[in-house]
């Protein structure tokens, strides 16, 4: 291990997630060995076995709360941590495992284990900013890996990260993709989803299904207007706002104005 | 009197949260536990109440390193369950796709996060300032890999093209023309992937596995195929569930997978490759000959040698797909929804992935079960670790322990998917 040294210190924890967001530093394949030049990877546990002592000058957290455990341990990296900051929508929403939050999470556990009190687990999952204070939350399931070096790149800096909060609708338009919800009447997120992505699914021929969460103040009312005028359901309505951002505040309250109980199971 | 533990929190170079206790008395070991602590996400619950249609994106969210596979099972088995046949092009860009997952997952696997074990580094980052042109070609390799993926999918991790009876859009002839100048060299860069990893030392271990695999007449296996093993399985995936069994054990969120009739078995690239040998490319059965890797190889430590054969062929099995490419008339057929079961069962960078879905009249999930590669192989990395240890008890505590960590690494465990899926303590008095 080396000894300590200017290079700020860049440290990766996980919590409840796939780990595509971590994955995505190491598939920047181009700026991998510059970022790792730039600074001291001091814990990275899905890339490398030395584990450097805090504290860290920058934290990035994957993964939502989901046990007791994990609701400590979260603390105890905001005390290490000089700059802390979630990657993905697991972190910054919860993640598509928020999904419990509308249901009884016991039943859950007895669906999918056999012996269910080997199993221990919250009723919630939970974004990391509901437990210790944020300093950056990048959007995305999966986040953008340019995004990602932007914003390591912006804190090693002392600068404010470059990624806008505007809707998918924007990066549609600088693509100069045609509006499948006006011209082919696909039922499209893009109108309230944060931008990121740079609008891909319009690009493909389909509907945007939400992956960045909500925009800063989204129009959630007149977005389900027109999905209701092209006529989707509330429960189609519900199930399109409960993905992997379910729980993020805009698209959660929205989401219980269609919810007709017991409609989904 | 020697006792001692081994014991790793947190196991490094993995994806997910495992770790491993190992309970040593008078030189023999009493209890071997991998340790999956990952928390429980309950994909096969929430799944019940969506859209079938809506199944391939939220499966991929199980895994960011291997969303492809999770997608090609489920679709398959919704058009099992739908009675829909995916054939051509279509099917042929549906293994184009999973290729590009293979080549990036498996290089992954084999320069960053298990190479430096065999050299004595802690990640691929230290390695790369003693083998600098080893680590750039693989970082490379893997970018072409995720190029495929990112083409034909629209990213590499949860990519969005992938709907249940093809895709949303599909590429036009000349988009591919440019990945196959880049395959060209991957083919290269992969031979000498091989050739390096072949020089690596490993560690004297063989051991009798029941190897399980699939297996289709024409082709190595991606998609389709039945069920065999060198013990005389031969099912059809649909019989999956009446062959083996999960068992939920106390120290792992991921249950435990069996065959039913005798317990343990192996699956990933050397089962494919110990069961599929003569279905891979005369050019990579001649590179196997020429190292000395003809199957049958039972030594797991040499998984890395055979997730570079593999690569090479991913890459030959992709250029000979985008030469024989013409664009399909409609990028998807159409899927009308009915009532019923359907299975699916495709070959995971980490081995076979099989899903299982009830769907209703309309197309709403009634059950789910997804059985990943890693709950798999749990068994069989436990049995490993026994014997590997017996055999290495008198190595110094954390040489051993690392030698036990790299024993796990010869699987590339995937936790964050089999949890419903680790933790390494070595307990020694």
């Amino acid at each position: 291990m080396t000894k300590k040294n200017r290079k700020p210190k860049l440290a990766v924890w996980k919590f409840a997630s796939c780990d595509g967001c971590q994955l995505s530093l190491l598939d920047c394949e181009d700026d991998l060995l510059a970022v790792a030049d730039a600074v001291e990877i001091a814990y990275f546990p899905e890339a490398t076995r030395a584990v450097m002592r805090g504290p860290y000058d920058v934290s990035l957290v994957e993964g939502s709360i989901t046990t007791e455990h994990d609701a400590e341990r979260i603390k105890k990296i905001r005390r290490q941590s000089k700059t802390l900051i979630t990657i993905g929508a697991c972190a910054t929403a919860g993640g598509i495992q928020a999904l419990r939050n509308y249901k009884d999470v016991n039943e859950f556990v007895s669906i999918v284990y056999a012996s269910p009190q080997y199993i221990s687990t919250l009723s919630t999952s939970t974004p990391i900013s509901n437990h210790v204070s944020v300093d950056f939350e990048l959007h995305g399931c999966p986040i953008n890996k340019h995004q990602l070096v932007e914003v390591i790149n912006a804190y090693l800096n002392g600068r404010k990260p470059n990624t806008p909060a505007y809707s998918v609708c924007i990066e549609c338009k600088r693509r100069g993709t045609i509006c499948v919800m006006v011209a082919d009447g696909t039922p499209c997120l893009g109108p309230v989803t944060h931008a990121g992505c740079e609008a891909l699914c319009p690009a493909y021929n389909r509907g945007c299904f939400g992956c960045f969460g909500p925009m800063e103040t989204p129009n959630m009312q007149s977005m389900s207007k027109q999905w209701r005028e092209m006529g989707m359901s509330d429960m189609e309505i519900t199930r399109a706002l409960r993905g992997f951002n379910a729980f993020a505040e805009a698209f959660r309250k929205e989401s219980e104005l269609h919810d007709i109980k017991n409609d989904q199971s | 009197m020697t006792s001692k533990t081994i014991k790793v929190d947190y196991l490094a170079r993995v994806e997910g949260e495992g770790g491993l206790y190992i309970k040593i008395r008078n030189d023999k070991v009493r209890d071997v536990k991998l340790k999956i602590f990952e928390p429980p996400r309950f994909f096969e619950a929430f799944l019940r109440g969506r859209k079938f249609t809506e199944v391939p994106d939220i499966t991929a969210r199980i895994c960011g390193i291997c969303p492809i596979a999770y997608q090609m099972s489920s679709i398959h088995a919704l058009e099992d369950a739908c009675g829909v046949v995916v054939d051509g092009q279509l099917r042929a860009l549906r293994r184009l796709i999973y290729c590009g997952e293979w080549i990036e997952s498996h290089v992954l696997h084999i320069a960053m996060l298990h190479a430096p074990d065999f050299l004595g580094y802690d990640d691929a980052i230290q390695m790369a300032k003693d083998h600098p042109e080893v680590v750039q070609m693989a970082l490379t390799l893997k970018k072409y890999g995720n190029d495929i993926v990112n083409l034909i999918g629209g990213r590499e991790i949860h990519p969005i093209n992938v709907r249940v009876g093809g895709f949303y859009r599909v590429p036009r002839k000349r988009e591919l023309r440019e990945l196959a100048e880049k395959l060209k060299w991957a083919m290269g860069a992969a031979e000498k992937l091989v050739g390096w990893a072949s020089t690596l030392t490993f560690p004297d271990f063989e051991q009798d596995y029941e190897y399980v695999a699939m297996r289709h007449p024409d082709e190595y296996p991606y998609n389709e195929g039945r069920l065999i093993s060198n013990r005389g399985l031969d099912i059809d995936i649909a019989d999956y569930d009446d062959h083996f069994q999960e068992v939920h054990v106390e120290h792992s969120t991921a249950l435990h997978s069996v065959i039913k009739e005798r317990g343990a078995y192996f699956v990933g690239p050397l089962a494919r490759y110990n069961l599929n040998f003569e279905q891979l490319s005369p050019r990579v059965k001649a590179l196997a000959r020429e190292l000395g890797f003809e199957p049958p190889i039972n030594n797991p430590f040499k998984s890395i040698v055979i997730r570079g054969l593999e690569t090479l062929h991913a890459v030959e099995e992709a250029l000979r797909i985008i030469d024989e490419y013409e664009m399909p008339d409609a990028p998807y057929v159409e899927v009308e929804p009915r009532a019923g079961t359907g299975y699916g069962c495709s070959e995971a960078p980490r081995g076979i992935l099989y899903h299982r879905y009830t769907i209703d009249d309309e197309g709403l999930i009634q059950d789910a079960q997804i059985v990943p590669p890693t709950s798999q192989n749990q068994k069989t990395i436990e049995n490993d670790l026994w014997h590997f240890v017996e055999k290495a008890i008198d190595l110094p505590p954390d040489k051993l322990t690392w030698h036990c960590e790299q024993a796990i690494r010869n699987y590339d465990p995937c936790i964050s998917c089999s949890t419903h899926f680790i933790k390494l303590e070595l307990d020694r008095e």
